[in-house]
């Protein structure tokens, strides 16, 4: 059924040989998310000039736009890795998928919050029921969902494949979520800021989102594999790798 | 049945194994049974002799090996009905009386040629009872509406797990009767129990079980 | 040797699980109880005026009877679970998802049935205008059998865990919000006197579609549930 999985993806799916390869990359995927992050901070908040209609207000973007596409990017590949956890029973598919919600959560979290404190001198409130925040608020409730239903269940991997379903469920949801919530927008005339509207960013705010972007990507990356290496110990804690490690970490 | 080969077993396992939480449940069984046998699986508290049977009845995925039926891979869908699971809980809805709990499974299931919920009840040892609820009746009793199910249903396989469990002589006695008949007719049967059961039909296949 | 046909089956299933339901009918009357309590407590809240309760009416109803039905949702398959009565249903030789959309189908009679029918007094007592009440009536039609099904989906999901209402709600929260969304808008809609057709044919469609797909999904998730 797998032949078409490249090979060294099936080499990589088995856990000693994932568990090695995060623990090379996780080091340089912590370094370039904070050299990025840095960097990308002083251009935004520095180098960057000040909006000619917010003033320095709009600077909160380069961490709430790039929060943002990271929640739904995150739980794109909760939801792929759930399936392919759900087709093929890749024990090392349904740690990432369950691995990857925790994270997708807290950046939706920082999404809504960045969001609202920007709203405070836009909008003059803390909260609007505008079409997007509202999406990534049910999108935080998803997380919590598939989180709560991972840990309900005894068994971890038939927890993993109850809540990798409930994901696929929500990728299904999302889209229909977001245009229920765009025409009850309209309905309800909520006040609504279109904040790149048409106009084209300045590349000098431009440069810093985007640097912004690479920086919360290889941050997940980090964070992923972190995760990852510890949850695989967990769970293979009576295999024979894990029992070399343990003697590994003990001779040291 | 002139189409499958004699040699052909009913219900064949190689290698089979189930995990748990990642820890194997029981070791890598091979073994076979063939239309007209009953197989006894012994084995002590917590050597997977439930998880067995549950994994063979199609609630549980099969972990790692392969289990054929009539010499083909076993398919779900095409065994459904032919396969009859009676595990340590009965099945039966405590609101409704034997009889009706019958008549829902032969509406799912369908009727053996000649019998119908009475005469079975009747067989099972429950006349009088047949439209009492089933809350009401004693533990052995519900046993034996629930025993009644494999009278009723056609079904090649049973799956019997613990069937002797709170059962007085006469229903122990009714059981293994119930089992020589069904092995008779070349049925066949797997049973999981802890005593020691004497059949009069010679001596039983045993399948030993390791933790 | 003869198996029943689809059609016995399915009136077997549904004939049992409403037989069961009429033997336990003080259940059937909780969450029409409940959906009172909730109705009547708003006016306690808010106030009694007129004008503020005919505005907020129609959207406490549909939350009312939204609220209700969770309530009502974790039954769906505890007591087959607990006697063994789902494990021969998945065992028993028919398709699970079609005898599974059948306990979805007694479970929406028995308990958002009863809803529906009360709901024209809950508006009344909310002093919804009589005009609006059967766009209200016709949006339950539509919504609460959506409700039912995905609620069902979640069900199957949880039914391996110890029973956890709360995690219910949290997990049915974001699938209930466009059936809410667009059965409230019907309403408002119709309370100012615009075209309300819209939003009542996206419920429908979503209902169209849920029917189709619910009860795969729900065998699917109880098939997960189960194997352990």
């Amino acid at each position: 059924m797998s032949d078409w999985i490249p090979l060294w993806l099936h080499k990589l799916g088995s856990p000693p040989t994932f568990y090695r390869f995060a623990g090379k990359l996780q080091p340089w995927a912590m370094t370039l998310a904070l050299l990025l992050g840095a960097v990308a901070l002083y251009g935004g908040l520095l180098l960057a000039p000040a909006d000619y209609q917010q003033g320095d207000a709009y600077r909160i973007i380069f961490i709430h736009v790039p929060s943002a596409w990271m929640s739904m990017f995150i739980y794109a590949v909760m939801g792929v890795a759930s399936f392919v956890a759900l087709v093929w029973r890749i024990k090392l598919a349904e740690v990432v998928a369950m691995q990857s919600a925790p994270i997708g959560a807290a950046f939706t979290f920082i999404t809504l919050v960045t969001g609202s404190l920007w709203g405070k001198p836009m909008w003059g409130t803390w909260w609007t029921w505008d079409a997007r925040l509202t999406s990534e608020l049910v999108l935080l409730f998803l997380y919590l969902g598939v989180i709560g239903l991972y840990h309900a269940f005894e068994d971890r991997r038939q927890g993993a494949r109850a809540a990798g379903f409930l994901a696929i469920i929500g990728v299904i949801n999302v889209p229909i979520v977001h245009f229920s919530v765009n025409w009850w927008n309209t309905l309800h005339q909520g006040s609504t800021v279109n904040v790149f509207g048409q106009s084209k960013m300045a590349w000098d705010m431009l440069w810093p989102l985007l640097t912004m972007t690479l920086a919360t990507k290889f941050y997940y990356a980090a964070s992923l594999f972190r995760r990852a290496r510890t949850d695989l110990l967990d769970m293979e804690g009576g295999k024979d790798w894990v029992r070399k490690i343990a003697e590994d970490e003990a001779d040291r | 049945m002139t189409a499958t080969p004699a040699a052909a077993p009913l219900l064949e396992a190689r290698g089979l194994s189930f995990r748990r939480q990642d820890e194997p449940v029981f070791a890598p069984m091979d073994f076979q049974l063939h239309a007209g046998e009953l197989a006894l699986v012994e084995g002590d508290n917590g050597s997977g002799k439930t998880t067995l049977l549950r994994m063979l009845a199609g609630l549980l995925h099969v972990g790692e090996g392969e289990l054929r039926w009539r010499g083909a891979p076993l398919q779900r869908d095409a065994t459904a009905g032919d396969i009859l699971f009676l595990g340590h809980q009965l099945g039966l809805k405590a609101d409704f009386s034997p009889r009706e709990n019958l008549r829902v499974a032969a509406s799912l299931h369908g009727c053996r040629d000649g019998t119908n919920a009475a005469s079975v009840l009747a067989r099972i040892g429950l006349r009088g009872y047949e439209d009492e609820p089933v809350r009401r009746l004693s533990a052995g009793q519900k046993k034996r509406a629930a025993l009644a199910r494999l009278l009723l249903l056609p079904a090649t396989l049973w799956l019997l797990d613990e069937p002797y469990a709170n059962l007085d002589r006469i229903g122990i006695a009714l059981v293994n009767e119930l089992l020589e008949r069904h092995t008779d007719a070349g049925g066949a049967a797997m049973v999981t129990s802890h005593g020691t059961v004497s059949f009069h039909g010679g001596e039983p296949r045993r399948i030993r079980m390791h933790g | 040797m003869n198996r029943p046909g689809l059609g016995t089956a399915c009136a077997a299933m549904l004939r049992r699980d409403l037989a069961l339901a009429w033997r336990r009918r003080g259940d059937i009357a909780m969450p029409v109880l409940y959906a009172v309590i909730v109705a009547t407590l708003f006016p306690f809240a808010l106030g009694p005026e007129d004008t503020l309760l005919q505005r907020i009416a129609g959207g406490v109803v549909l939350v009312t009877v939204l609220l209700a039905m969770l309530l009502a949702l974790d039954a769906m398959f505890a007591s087959d679970i607990e006697d063994g009565s789902l494990e021969q249903l998945v065992l028993s030789p028919q398709p699970l998802a079609l005898l599974l959309g059948m306990k979805i189908l007694a479970h929406w009679l028995a308990t958002a049935l009863p809803l529906i029918v009360i709901a024209p007094l809950l508006a009344a007592m909310l002093h919804l205008p009589g005009t609006v009440i059967p766009v209200l009536l016709l949006a339950l039609l539509l919504a609460t059998p959506l409700l039912s099904l995905l609620g069902a989906v979640l069900v199957a999901l949880t039914a391996g865990t110890r029973r956890s209402g709360m995690l219910l709600a949290l997990m049915l929260l974001p699938l209930c919000v466009p059936a809410v969304i667009f059965a409230a808008g019907a309403v408002a809609a119709a309370q100012q006197g615009l075209p309300w057709l819209a939003p009542i044919a996206w419920l429908a469609a979503a209902l169209v579609l849920a029917v189709v797909l619910a009860p795969l999904a729900c065998a699917a998730a109880l098939r997960i549930a189960l194997d352990a």
